[in-house]
């Protein structure tokens, strides 16, 4: 190849080029959408008015956002120790198992129910987390392969327990009993009906909250803290972290299981905060959602909840576009989660080199 | 009917069922050996069997389908192939990307043109590759035992099949047996010094991009113009990922890719038909059970408990020439 890339400018590299990136994304998106036959302009319109035009839709904007902070967050911090997670879907359905198991058996009093069932749910997360992070660290697996392999086994063992033991039985669909009153996150609606606020009915819950709490929890952790010094000492060098004494492969286990938990807060937000009972695939492949929204946000938790946001706003704006707009399915999110992942990071050098080119030029210009 | 009959009807839905997972898994184990990881095989597979049943509904042609399909398939292995290869991107980042956008792109056609959820019309019988029946069919089927494995087992598949079939003795020859193939396989063991011999990392690694692209395309192919009659969103229901399974349960040899295959194949003939069932002594197996025993197995394997799985030792990380 060519001469060695010079770096680029601090702002350039935090700013300029994850955003060319993600414009790329989106313009792709926006010829697929002229290609199928349709105005992508009046497209973005019916998009952005359907996820922030009311409070219902912004309601469920940030629902879904809650979900992908979770995620994303799961995905991310991984990335730092240098490890890909794809089962955070698999964890967070092994999450709402956890939940639930909670919420039917365990007869505990009011809302200390939610408050034993929320940790519970990052528990059984983390729980499944840690066998691929064991077998990563100890026993050298790709934690790629057996994390793909963990999200089939955790369809096949949840659909065995929701089919055969958990289900409802009085309901033919694989879901189980509703949880008593004081095992669910309560919504925002409720809350703000008692101090006269009109909020409509959407299954917005407190889970936004502590899903921002995680952020900021994940911030500390990773830039603020001795564990995440070595978190990302693993991720950048491991064989220079063991020469400074850091374990590689206990941090391995303690990241997937850190990972594993985060990924349990998209069982709270769906089954504990809507749902209020646990249901067949309620993940929804959000897990996977929590890849782009990782690599978009660039691990950092800041970027993380702009990115959750932006992609709440494509799946509530999607579903109020597929309405208007029949021949452009839901699909579509998918693509664009599919573009984001693929410019913002598979070919995240693409344009790095033309700006740093032009870059370059401008500011090797003689001053006049 | 007798055990051996049911034996042998298992059997033969085991050889249908381990078909697109026989060609996705050699597509990776091509792809793989020359260093390219490649967890997009499921991503191509829809991609295949969306565009062959596409090309087939507007030519009324199984083989244009078929073209289209593996066409279609090179395109997006030529991407991932672009990313790994010249952009050097994080392999398994480039494979999630395909996965997502092929899944969502067929499906988002398909009912941009038909308007059926993005399922295509069901294609009639002139457009679908259809069973051949081998020769002397009638004389050797007469012969007990070995008549009906010929005439149940062996004859009354489609020309995919057989094809297929056809890959594993090719692809073992063409890995151990020729120039390019030694090559391959170096440049997916040490790069450098293939480079160092004077021939391109770059092309070789491409080429096997391709033919990986070929191989997964024709899986595609099979699910939709071969083994169905349409294409419909997610056809591919993860065979691309226990294609991958079994790559790694294979360790990367095509031989035993085949016999995984079949295992696999026949795992999912058996939960098929075991709905329910109930074997003395164990009472009602699970079919989930079943179901997910390829996975199950592979992580005991990759954990090293049976064998150690060892990938080819280049794989996933790109080349980058000395400057």
């Amino acid at each position: 190849m060519s001469t060695p890339l010079k770096p680029l400018p601090a702002w350039a590299d935090v700013a300029l080029i994850p955003l060319i990136n993600v414009t790329a994304a989106f313009v792709i998106s926006g010829l697929v959408v002229l290609a199928i036959g349709e105005n992508p302009i009046e497209a973005v319109k019916i998009l952005i008015g359907g996820a922030l035009g009311d409070l219902e839709g912004l309601g469920y904007t940030l629902f879904y956002a809650t979900s992908f902070i979770f995620t994303g967050l799961a995905v991310a911090i991984c990335f730092h120790a240098g490890l890909f997670n794809i089962g955070v879907d698999g964890q967070a359905y092994l999450g709402g198992l956890g939940a639930a198991l909670v919420c039917l058996y365990l007869p505990l009093p009011g809302y200390s129910l939610v408050i034993v069932a929320i940790p519970a749910a990052a528990l059984f997360g983390a729980a499944f987390a840690a066998i691929p992070g064991y077998l990563q660290a100890k026993r050298d697996s790709h934690i790629v392969i057996t994390t793909i392999m963990f999200n089939y086994i955790a369809s096949a063992l949840m659909g065995y327990l929701l089919v055969n033991t958990l289900r409802n039985p009085k309901q033919m669909n694989p879901e189980t009993l509703p949880f008593p009153r004081g095992g669910t996150v309560p919504q925002l609606f409720e809350l703000l009906k008692p101090l006269g606020i009109v909020w409509p009915d959407t299954p917005l819950n407190l889970s936004f909250f502590l899903a921002l709490a995680a952020a900021v929890f994940v911030w500390v952790l990773i830039w603020r803290t001795r564990l995440g010094y070595e978190i990302r000492a693993v991720g950048v060098n491991p064989t220079a972290a063991v020469y400074g004494g850091v374990s590689p492969s206990r941090i391995v286990i303690i990241t997937t299981l850190l990972s594993g938990a985060l990924a349990g807060g998209l069982a709270v937000n769906v089954i504990l905060g809507s749902e209020h009972r646990l249901v067949l695939e309620f993940t929804a492949g959000f897990g996977f959602v929590g890849i782009a929204v990782a690599l978009m946000g660039r691990a950092h938790p800041v970027g993380i909840v702009l990115a959750a946001i932006l992609f709440g706003v494509l799946y509530q704006g999607g579903a109020e576009l597929a309405f208007d707009m029949p021949r452009i399915s839901r699909d579509m999110i998918v693509v664009i989660q599919g573009l984001v992942v693929l410019f913002a990071g598979a070919l995240e050098h693409l344009f790095r080199r033309p700006v740093a080119a032009l870059l370059a030029r401008r500011i090797s210009q003689p001053p006049i | 009917m007798g055990w051996f009959d049911s034996l042998v009807i298992i059997s033969d839905s085991a050889v249908r069922l381990a078909v697109p997972l026989i060609l996705a898994c050699l597509a990776g184990l091509w792809s793989e050996r020359s260093g390219v990881v490649d967890i997009g095989l499921e991503g191509k597979m829809l991609t295949g069997a969306f565009a062959a049943a596409a090309v087939a509904v507007f030519t009324g042609s199984a083989w244009l389908g078929l073209l289209g399909g593996v066409a279609a398939s090179i395109v997006v292995s030529l991407i991932h192939g672009y990313a790994s290869i010249d952009q050097r991107a994080n392999q398994i980042v480039s494979g999630t990307a395909i996965n997502m956008v092929c899944d969502g792109m067929t499906a988002l056609i398909g009912n941009a043109i038909w308007s059926q959820g993005g399922r295509t019309p069901q294609l009639p019988d002139s457009a679908l590759f259809a069973s051949l029946t081998l020769p002397f069919v009638n004389e050797i089927g007469a012969i007990p035992i070995i008549g009906d494995l010929y005439r149940n087992l062996l004859s009354g598949h489609d020309i995919v099949t057989y094809f297929a079939f056809l890959c594993v003795p090719l692809t073992y020859w063409a890995l151990y047996s020729t120039r390019f193939g030694l090559r391959l396989r170096a440049v997916g063991e040490n790069p450098a010094a293939v480079d160092t011999a004077g021939i391109s990392v770059r092309a070789l690694r491409y080429s096997a991009v391709i033919i990986c692209g070929v191989l997964v395309g024709l899986s595609g192919v099979y699910l939709s113009i071969a083994q169905a009659a349409y294409f419909q969103p997610h056809m591919s229901a993860g065979k691309g990922f226990i294609a991958l399974a079994a790559l790694v349960f294979a360790k990367w040899r095509p031989w035993p890719a085949l016999a995984t295959c079949l295992l696999f194949g026949f795992l999912d003939a058996v939960s098929i038909r075991m709905q329910g069932a109930v074997i003395p002594g164990l009472g009602e197996v699970p079919v989930q059970a079943i179901q997910a025993l390829p996975y199950v197995l592979t992580v005991v394997l990759l954990a090293g408990f049976i064998g150690k799985a060892i990938p080819p030792k280049a794989s996933g990380v790109p080349y980058v020439k000395e400057r």
